[in-house]
Formats: C-alpha cells, sequence, structure tokens
C-alpha cells in the first residue's frame, strides 16, 4: 500500500481548511479507504474537535517527533469509521516543534498502511506551512469568494510553483448561489480566471457546517440526503479517486424573481 | 440594486468591483513592485525624461500590465510641443517604452 499524502492549506485563516480537511478524510474513509487526518496546527490544533475526539487524545504529533511514543499510539482511531484514523496537533508547542524533514519521515511511514494522509495546514506562509506541505503528493487550496482569500491563495499558488510541487487543486468554499446569481459576490468563474488553477470543488455555504462542528460529527456523516455541502465534499472525494463529477451549479436553484434578474443582467 | 439599475448600466455590482480590485492588487504582488514604489519610479523617470525634453508631467501614466507570460511596466509619457510649448493637435502621445 502506498497512500496518496495531501494537503490542505490557505494562505488566509478561517476559509475552512479544518472542516475541508475533516470531512473529505471522512468521506474517503466512508468509501472505504484507510485513511489518516493529520493536524499539523501546532499550538491552535481544532482538527481534533471538529472530529469530535478531542476527549481520546493521549500523544500528538509532536510526542511522535521528539520519541515519547510510536507513531501508532499517536493515531486516534474513530469508532463511526473503522478505516479512519486522526494525529492530533500538540496544543503547547509552536511550529518550530517540527520540522519539514520531521513530517516528510511520518509520512513515509504512513504511506506503508494508509491509502490517504490528508494534512490540515495552518494558516500563514511561514514554518508551519512548509511542514504541512513538504510531504505532499498533492494540495489542495481553499478559498472563500472573498478579496483577501482569493489574493492569499495566489500567494499560496506562486509559493507553491517554487517549492515545485505539483500544480495545486482548488476549493472554493462557503459560495452563496443566491449572492453570485444577484452579482454581489465573486463566481466560481471569477476565481478561476484570477487564480488558473484546477479546480475539484465548489462547497455551498450551509448552516449545517456549524451544526456539524458543534456536534463534532463532520457533516459528510449526517447521512445522505438533505446537505448540499455534504454532498460536495463527497464529490470531491469522488473526484480525487479519479471519477468524473460534474460541478453543480448553484446559482441555479432560485426563484422566478432572482432567475428573471439574472436573466435581465446577462443581457 | 434592481434589474432596472443593471438593465441601465447605473451601478456595477460588487462582484465585480471585488474582482477588478482583486487583479489590480494581483499584479502587483506578483510583480513585487507595490503600487507606491511605481509611483517612485513615474517620478524618476519623469526626472529622467524632462532633463531631455519637455514633457506634460501631469499626465504622465506608470502602471502594470499582464498577460499570460510576463507582467510589464507601462509609461506613457505625453511630450510638449517644442515649437510653440502648446501640445500638439489631436493630443500626440509620447512614445510609449514598455
Amino acid at each position: 500500500m502506498s497512500a496518496k499524502v495531501l494537503t490542505v492549506t490557505s494562505g488566509k485563516g478561517g476559509v475552512g481548511k479544518t472542516t475541508v480537511t475533516a470531512n473529505l478524510a471522512t468521506a474517503l474513509a466512508m468509501s472505504g479507504k484507510k485513511v489518516v487526518a493529520l493536524d499539523a496546527d501546532i499550538g491552535l490544533r481544532n482538527l481534533d474537535v471538529v472530529m469530535g475526539l478531542e476527549n481520546r487524545i493521549v500523544y500528538d504529533l509532536v510526542d511522535v517527533v521528539e520519541g515519547r511514543c510510536r507513531l501508532r499510539q499517536a493515531m486516534i482511531k474513530d469508532k463511526r469509521q473503522p478505516e479512519l484514523y486522526l494525529i492530533p496537533a500538540a496544543q503547547t508547542r509552536d511550529k518550530t516543534a517540527v520540522s519539514p524533514t520531521d513530517m516528510v519521515l511520518i509520512a513515509d511511514q504512513l504511506r506503508e498502511e494508509m491509502d490517504y494522509v490528508v494534512i490540515d495546514s495552518p494558516a500563514g506562509i511561514e514554518r508551519g506551512f512548509r511542514n504541512a506541505v513538504a510531504p505532499a503528493d498533492a494540495v489542495i487550496v481553499v478559498t472563500n469568494p472573498e478579496v483577501s482569500a482569493v489574493r492569499d491563495a495566489d500567494r499560496i499558488v506562486g509559493l507553491l510553483e517554487a517549492e515545485e510541487k505539483t500544480a495545486p487543486k482548488l476549493i472554493i468554499n462557503r459560495i452563496k448561489g443566491d449572492m453570485v446569481a444577484r452579482g454581489d459576490m465573486l463566481s466560481v468563474d471569477d476565481v478561476l480566471d484570477i487564480l488558473a488553477i484546477d479546480l475539484i470543488g465548489v462547497i455551498p455555504e450551509d448552516d449545517r457546517i456549524l451544526v456539524a462542528s458543534n456536534q463534532g460529527l463532520p457533516l459528510v456523516m449526517h447521512g445522505l440526503n438533505g446537505s448540499s455541502a455534504g454532498q460536495a465534499f463527497r464529490n470531491v472525494a469522488m473526484r480525487l479517486e479519479g471519477q468524473t463529477v460534474p460541478f453543480v451549479d448553484l446559482t441555479a436553484k432560485q426563484g422566478f424573481m432572482s432567475r428573471l434578474r439574472t436573466l435581465v443582467s446577462s443581457n | 440594486m434592481s434589474w432596472i439599475e443593471r438593465l441601465f448600466g447605473q451601478k456595477e455590482t460588487s462582484g465585480n468591483v471585488a474582482k477588478q480590485r482583486l487583479q489590480m492588487v494581483l499584479i502587483h504582488d506578483r510583480s513585487d513592485l507595490p503600487p507606491g514604489l511605481v509611483e517612485q519610479i513615474k517620478d524618476d523617470i519623469i526626472d529622467v525624461i524632462a532633463r531631455h525634453t519637455a514633457i506634460d508631467t501631469d499626465k504622465v501614466v506608470v502602471h502594470l500590465e499582464q498577460d499570460v507570460q510576463e507582467n510589464r511596466l507601462i509609461a506613457e509619457i505625453p511630450l510638449l510641443s517644442t515649437r510653440s510649448g502648446r501640445r500638439a493637435p489631436n493630443g500626440q502621445r509620447a512614445t510609449t517604452y514598455h
């Protein structure tokens, strides 16, 4: 077995890296893959609470790096998904506790027994980012349809090019179809025009994301129906598996008036 | 905004404003030339050219442009007519330095 190592990063904080990591890792595990989610945000760990595994942490990433435990001991097994694991970040240390070389060594060990290693990168472009990206076979850049988030994503894309990583894939998170239709939000095409990288996911704004993180149960686990963001995450997982899944037109679900408005404005 | 405003082009949508602002800011980010530095370059260009010929300093424009291959610094430097000190008819443009 040789796992694919995916790093989820964004530059800007708060755009949804941890939510994407949790849901993507869970969706891949639900499709029968062996997956480990690795929190690289040392000092500000949160993947544990989003995945609802915070009460089961004994050892963390830094314990592994500093030899206080074996890698296997730091892997928390998700009871709801038999093939899903979490390696939490340390909470009371900083990014310098781990080096890019450490991350490559850990990822190489995980590759042997997993199908996917999904790494949640911290925000920023410094050491934590470089740690998270060092072992990546593929990088997923998350952005929101906002000027500040897209600008930071562009910076990340530039840095990844400089590191000669394979071309990153883009997830546009928190799109509101009605606002795009009104012309009050950057559209998927606008963002793609600017960043000029391949799209792998468009996640609609969805209140259930907050409900899911309140409960510590990633949205993709909430059953198959009724969640557009949940389905969008499952679609990303399928695309990662090489399947062709069409992108849903989020501006399509509108009432008569907003459709009329779109029609008029496109002339 | 209402569709009537949109129909008559009275107001630009905030989505378009966002896109244009992003494009401008990224041109500067990607070339590592902040807008203030471009202004300094403009002043320096004016000094150099003005040593050799009369130019319309108020109308000098220096900006960055971007296409697929490269970023370009574009300077438009209107020359003043040397004969009378008036501007030439039909707004004769100076050479554009690429």
